[in-house]
C-alpha cells in the first residue's frame, strides 16, 4: 500500500505525536516536548526559506522574539486579548519582514547572511535595552493564553496545541511546495538567473517566503510566551538563530519532515546532556560541522538516499 | 569638551585596532578560499586565554605570548584541514554552518580546557595613565595600536615582497590561473588560515590587559571584525583595517554622545547601511558572478 | 514511510532514556540546586556549587539527616534566567526534589520564583535583590543581605566621611538594576544627593564612555557601583585608568578575591559592605559570628586551596538552615519544612545572626554587615 509521501508522512507524524505522551513518565517531559513541537513549527517555516528558497537567515530568532514580546506587552500592559495580540504581533512582524526583506534579499551568499545576522542582533539588543517596555535583560512575565474565557494552562494542554499547530504547518508547507509558488521557489533555488530567464519574479517570491517564515516564527513566539509565562531577550539571541538554522540543516534542507526531525533532535539534545553541559557546546558544534561535511543534504534526505540505494540493489 | 571627545577617540582607536586585525584575518581567509571564517573571533579568544593561563602559571610574558600565537596558528590550520577542506565545493550555506559550528566547538573546548572564569593579564608596561590634552590614555592602548601597526606592516611586506606572499595574492585574484602557473593552492589555503589565526591571537594578547578574556570573548569580537571586513569590502585588506577603525571609533562616539546601551548595535547598523547602499563596501570592486 | 514512524518512536524512546525515569525513591533527602557556575556570575556560582557539594558529601559520611542520605542535584544555568526557570521546573517535576537552594543571581532567582511558588516547593535563594523576599512570598527565602542594606551601609559610611554628592554607575539588569532602584529610594534619608547616574550592561568590556560622562559632571565626591562579577572589575579598572581621585564604593556583589584578582591594583582603596566571613580574623573576639566564620573559612580554604568568599558562605548558610528545618520538622514534607524554615531563629551563620518570621524571609539586619576596604589586595575592616 503506497500512500503518497504527503498523506503518508502526515499520518505517520500524527500517529507518533499522539502516541508519544504515553512514554512521558512525568510532567517535565511534556514541557520539553512542547518546546520541541514549537521549534519544529518554526523550522518548518524556516525550511521553506532555506531549503526551498535557497536563502539563509541567521537572525530568525529575532522574529520569534518579536512575536513573543509583542504578545507579552500587548496582553500585559495594554490588556489586549491573547488571540488579538498574537494576530497583531504576527502582522507587525510580517510587515517588518516584508519591508526589510526587499533590500536584503537582493543580496547573496555571505552578504545576505550578514544582513540577516545584523537584523537579528539589532532586534536582540533593542529588546535588551528598552527595559521600560520590555523589562530588559531580566525578562517580563506573560499572562496565560485565554480564548473566550477558557485558559490554556498546563503543559499537557499546550502539548496538544503544539501538536495541532505542527500538523497544520506541515500540511501547509507540503501544499505550498507543490503550488505555483513552491515551484517558483525551487526554480530560484536551483538557479536564480535561470528562473528569471524563464520569467519567474524571483524578487517577489523570495520576499514572500521570507515574510511567511517570519510570520511562522512570530506566531510560535507568541504562543511560547504564553506557555512559558516568562520570557527574556535571549530567546532572540544569535545563538538561538544558529540553533534554528542547524535544526533545519541537520534534519534536511528542502525536507519538511526533515525540519521536524532536526528540531526534535536538537531540542532533546541539551536535555540529555544537561548533566554533561560542559560538553554540550562541543557536541553541538561537532554536530554542525559533521553534518555539513558528511551529510550536506541533512539527515533525512541522506537516510532516504541510503535506503533507496539498498532497495535498488538486487 | 575636546577632552571628552579625545577620550572617546582613544577608546575607539583601541577597540578599532582589534577589529582591524580581526577584519584583516577575515579578509585573508576570504581571499584564499571564499570562506567567511566565523571562528575568527575564537582565534582572538584562544590567543588571550592561552597567554593569560600560561602567565598565571609563571611563564614569562614574551614566551607565553609566542607560545600562544603558535598554539592558535595550529588551531587555525587544524580548522582548515578538518573542517574546511573536507567541505570543498559545498554551497555557501553549508560552509557558513561549518565555520559557525567550528566556533561553537572551539568555545566549548575552551570551557573544558581552561575554565569558565574571567582572566586578566598584567599590562605590558604598567597602568599609569598618560595625560594627553585633558584626556587619559592607557599605555596598553599604545601597545595595541603599535603592535597592530607593526603586524600589518609585516604582512604588507610579506604579501608584496616575498614570493609566497605574492603567490597568495595571485590565488586570490584568480585561483584557476594560479593553479595553472604551479602555485600550490592547498598550501596557500593552509597558510592563510595560519596567518589569520596569528592576527587574531596577537589582537587577543594585546587586548586582554585592557578588557578581560573568557571563553565567550570571541563572539562579539568576531562579529564586529566581520562587519569591519564587510565595511571595507570583503577581501580588501586595507579596507578591513580602515573598516575596523571606523567601526571602533563610531562605536565609541555613539556610546559617548548618544547612548552607551546601544554600543554593540552600532557595528551592525553600519553593516546594514553598507550592505543596502554600498554592497561592495568602501573599497571593494563590484563582483561578477558567472551564470 | 515506515522509517519515519520508526524514527519517531525511536526518538521518543531515546528521549525517555535520556531524561531518565523520574526518581520516586522515598529514602534520600533530595536537595536541588540551580547555580550560575559558568557565565558572568561564575565567581558567585562556582564557590556555591563547591560548598554545597563538599558539605553534602561530608554530612552523608556522618550519616546524613534524619537517618537518610542527602542527594544533591545541581544544574548550571550560566546566569541565564530562562535556563534557571527550566532547571527549576526540571528539579521539581523530573527529579522530584524536596527543597531547592540556588539562584546565584537576582535575575535567575526571580525567574525561578515563578515556577517554585505555584509548585509549592521551599526555595532558599542565594541572591541579593530585595524583590526576592519583599513582598514576602510563601515559599521563598534568602540568605544574603539585600541590596537595600548594601546601599544603606554605603550611604552611612559616605555620610560619616562627609561625601554627600555622589555619582552612581550600575548594571542595567538583575541585582545592579534592583540595587540602583533601592539606592535612589534610601539616599535622601542619609542626606545623599545623586548628581550623575549611568548604567552599563553586565557583559560590557569597557565603560570609559559612562565614566567620562561622570568625570565631566561637577561636584562628584564619590562614585557608587552596583553590580557583580566581571562588570564591577571593568568599572574599577576604567575608574583608575581615567584618573579619578574620589573614592569608589562597591556593593557586596564583589565580596570575593576573584574581584581583587581581576581588578588588580585598581581595587586598592575601594570600599564595600561585606559579611563578616571575609574578615574573620579581624572580628572582635566577643562577636558571636567569629567561631562560625573562622571554622568555615578554614574548612573551605583547606579543601579548595582558594580564598573563601561570601558567596560560598551564602550557600553554606542556606544548606545549614534547610537541614536544621528538616530536622525540626522531622520529615521532608514540603509544607512542614517551609514552616520550620520560617521559624529559624538565632542561627549564627557566615552572613550574620538569622532570625526569620512570617514577614521577614531573610532574617538579617545591618549589624551583620561590615564596611571593609581593600588594602594591599586584602580585606581590611573599616567599620
Amino acid at each position: 500500500m503506497m500512500l503518497s509521501p504527503r498523506t503518508g508522512g502526515l499520518a505517520a507524524l500524527a500517529f507518533v505525536v499522539s502516541l508519544a505522551p504515553a512514554f512521558f513518565p512525568n510532567a517535565y517531559f511534556y514541557d520539553v516536548a512542547v518546546n520541541a513541537l514549537f521549534n519544529a513549527v518554526v523550522c518548518v517555516g524556516l525550511n521553506l526559506l532555506i531549503g526551498y528558497g535557497g536563502q539563509i537567515s541567521l537572525g530568525h530568532a529575532g522574529f520569534f522574539a518579536l512575536g513573543a514580546y509583542g504578545s507579552a506587552i500587548l496582553t500585559g500592559t495594554h490588556g489586549m486579548s491573547p488571540l488579538a495580540a498574537l494576530a497583531v504581533s504576527a502582522a507587525a512582524v510580517g510587515v517588518l519582514a516584508f519591508v526589510v526583506g526587499r533590500p536584503i534579499l537582493r543580496l547573496k551568499g555571505h552578504y545576505l547572511a550578514m544582513a540577516t545576522l545584523g537584523i537579528g542582533i539589532i532586534i536582540h539588543i533593542v529588546l535588551k535595552t528598552e527595559s521600560q517596555i520590555t523589562g530588559g535583560p531580566d525578562g517580563i512575565g506573560v499572562d496565560p493564553f485565554t480564548v473566550l474565557g477558557l485558559a490554556v494552562s498546563g503543559d499537557k494542554a499546550w502539548y496538544w496545541v503544539g501538536a495541532g499547530l505542527l500538523l497544520f504547518s506541515v500540511w501547509t508547507s507540503l501544499n505550498l511546495i507543490d503550488s505555483p509558488m513552491g515551484r517558483a521557489l525551487r526554480a530560484v533555488h536551483g538557479s536564480e538567473v535561470g528562473a528569471e530567464v524563464v520569467g519567474v519574479d524571483t524578487g517577489r517570491y523570495k520576499v514572500l517566503v521570507f515574510t511567511l517564515s517570519a510570520v511562522f516564527a512570530s506566531v510560535v513566539g507568541s504562543l511560547f510566551a504564553h506557555k512559558n509565562g516568562f520570557i527574556t531577550p535571549d530567546i532572540g539571541s544569535f545563538f538561538r538563530s544558529i540553533e534554528l538554522v542547524t535544526m533545519v540543516v541537520l534534519g534536511g534542507m528542502a525536507s519538511t519532515f526533515g525540519a521536524v526531525v532536526g528540531a526534535v533532535i536538537l531540542t532533546l539534545l541539551p536535555q540529555m546532556l544537561a548533566s554533561f553541559e560542559d560538553y554540550e557546546a562541543m557536541v553541538l558544534g561537532g554536530i554542525m560541522m559533521g553534518t555539513m561535511i558528511f551529510m550536506p543534504k541533512g539527515l533525512l534526505p541522506s537516510l532516504r538516499a541510503a535506503f533507496k540505494r539498498r532497495r535498488a540493489a538486487p | 569638551m575636546f577632552a571628552e571627545f579625545l577620550q572617546y577617540v582613544f577608546a575607539g582607536l583601541t577597540s578599532g585596532a582589534i577589529y582591524a586585525l580581526a577584519g584583516l584575518g577575515f579578509a585573508i581567509i576570504y581571499n584564499a578560499s571564499h570562506v567567511i571564517n566565523f571562528a575568527q573571533g575564537e582565534f582572538i579568544m584562544i590567543g588571550g586565554m592561552s597567554t593569560a593561563t600560561m602567565v598565571a602559571a609563571g611563564i614569562p610574558l614574551p614566551v607565553a605570548a609566542a607560545a600562544a600565537v603558535l598554539v592558535t596558528m595550529l588551531v587555525g590550520v587544524a580548522l582548515e584541514k578538518f573542517a574546511v577542506e573536507p567541505a570543498k565545493g559545498a554551497d555557501v550555506t553549508a560552509i557558513i554552518i561549518i565555520t559557525i559550528g567550528a566556533s561553537i566547538f572551539l568555545r566549548g573546548a575552551a570551557q573544558i580546557i581552561w575554565d569558565k572564569e574571567f582572566h586578566a593579564l598584567p599590562a605590558f608596561s604598567g597602568e599609569t595613565p598618560i595625560a594627553v590634552l585633558g584626556a587619559t590614555l592607557m599605555p596598553q592602548s599604545v601597545w595595541v595600536v603599535g603592535v597592530s601597526m607593526v603586524v600589518i606592516a609585516a604582512l604588507w611586506w610579506f604579501f608584496n615582497r616575498t614570493l609566497f606572499g605574492k603567490a597568495m595574492l595571485a590565488t586570490s585574484f584568480n585561483r584557476l590561473a594560479a593553479q595553472l602557473v604551479g602555485i600550490g593552492v592547498k598550501k596557500v589555503l593552509m597558510v592563510s588560515f595560519a596567518l589569520s589565526a596569528m592576527l587574531g591571537a596577537v589582537g587577543g594578547i594585546v587586548m586582554t590587559p585592557i578588557t578581560f578574556t573568557n571563553y565567550e570573548a570571541g563572539i562579539m569580537l568576531g562579529l564586529k571584525g566581520f562587519s569591519a571586513a564587510v565595511l571595507g569590502g570583503l577581501g580588501n585588506g586595507l579596507g578591513a583595517i580602515v573598516g575596523g577603525l571606523v567601526v571602533g571609533i563610531a562605536e565609541a562616539l555613539a556610546s559617548g554622545y548618544l547612548s552607551s546601551a546601544y554600543k554593540d548595535a552600532i557595528a551592525f547598523v553600519i553593516i546594514l547601511f553598507v550592505l543596502f547602499f554600498m554592497p561592495s563596501g568602501l573599497f571593494g570592486k563590484k563582483g561578477t558572478d558567472r551564470v | 514511510m515506515w522509517i519515519r514512524k520508526l524514527a519517531g518512536a525511536a526518538l521518543a524512546t531515546v528521549g525517555a532514556i535520556g531524561l531518565g525515569t523520574a526518581a520516586v525513591a522515598a529514602e534520600p533527602v533530595k536537595i536541588g540546586a540551580f547555580l550560575s557556575a559558568t557565565g558572568p556570575a561564575s565567581f558567585l556560582g562556582e564557590p556555591e556549587k563547591k560548598t554545597l557539594e563538599m558539605y553534602v558529601e561530608r554530612l552523608n559520611k556522618d550519616g546524613g539527616v534524619l537517618g537518610r542520605k542527602i542527594e544533591l542535584v545541581v544544574y548550571d544555568d550560566g546566569g541565564a534566567p530562562d535556563k534557571a526557570a527550566t532547571f527549576a521546573k526540571r528539579l521539581i517535576q523530573n527529579d522530584g526534589v524536596d527543597l531547592i537552594i540556588g539562584g546565584s543571581t537576582t535575575g535567575t532567582s526571580m525567574a525561578a520564583i515563578k515556577v517554585v511558588e505555584p509548585a509549592g516547593v521551599p526555595f532558599i535563594s542565594l541572591a541579593g535583590g530585595i524583590d526576592i523576599i519583599d513582598p514576602v512570598k510563601k515559599w521563598v527565602f534568602k540568605t544574603p543581605h539585600t541590596d537595600r542594606m548594601a546601599a544603606e551601609k554605603v550611604f552611612a559610611d559616605m555620610k560619616k566621611r562627609g561625601l554627600t554628592k555622589i555619582a552612581m554607575i550600575s548594571e542595567d539588569a538583575g541585582f545592579g538594576k534592583s540595587g540602583h532602584a533601592q539606592s535612589l529610594l534610601v539616599a535622601p534619608s542619609y542626606g545623599i544627593e545623586i548628581v550623575a547616574d549611568e548604567t552599563y550592561s553586565p557583559k560590557d568590556p569597557d565603560v570609559t564612555a559612562q565614566l567620562t560622562k561622570i568625570k565631566n559632571t561637577a561636584g562628584v565626591q564619590a562614585v557608587f557601583n552596583f553590580g557583580f562579577g566581571q562588570g564591577p572589575a571593568v568599572v574599577t579598572k576604567n575608574f583608575k585608568q581615567l584618573g579619578f581621585t574620589v573614592p569608589l564604593y562597591q556593593s557586596h556583589g564583589v565580596a570575593s578575591k576573584d574581584f581583587i584578582k581581576l581588578a588588580g591594583d585598581a581595587a586598592e582603596g575601594v570600599r564595600l559592605p561585606a559579611a563578616g566571613l571575609v574578615v574573620a580574623e579581624q572580628l572582635a573576639a566577643a562577636d558571636p559570628q567569629k567561631p562560625v566564620v573562622t571554622a568555615f573559612k578554614k574548612e573551605y580554604e583547606t579543601a579548595f586551596k582558594s580564598d573563601v568568599s561570601t558567596f560560598a558562605g551564602h550557600a553554606y548558610d542556606g544548606l545549614q538552615m534547610a537541614l536544621a528545618a528538616i530536622k525540626r520538622a522531622n520529615s521532608t514534607d514540603k509544607a512542614k519544612v517551609r514552616d520550620e524554615i520560617e521559624k529559624t531563629s538565632g542561627y549564627v551563620g557566615t552572613g550574620g545572626v538569622v532570625s526569620m518570621s512570617a514577614t521577614d524571609h531573610m532574617g538579617l539586619n545591618l549589624s551583620a554587615f561590615h564596611m571593609v576596604e581593600i588594602q594591599k589586595g586584602d580585606w581590611k575592616l573599616a567599620d
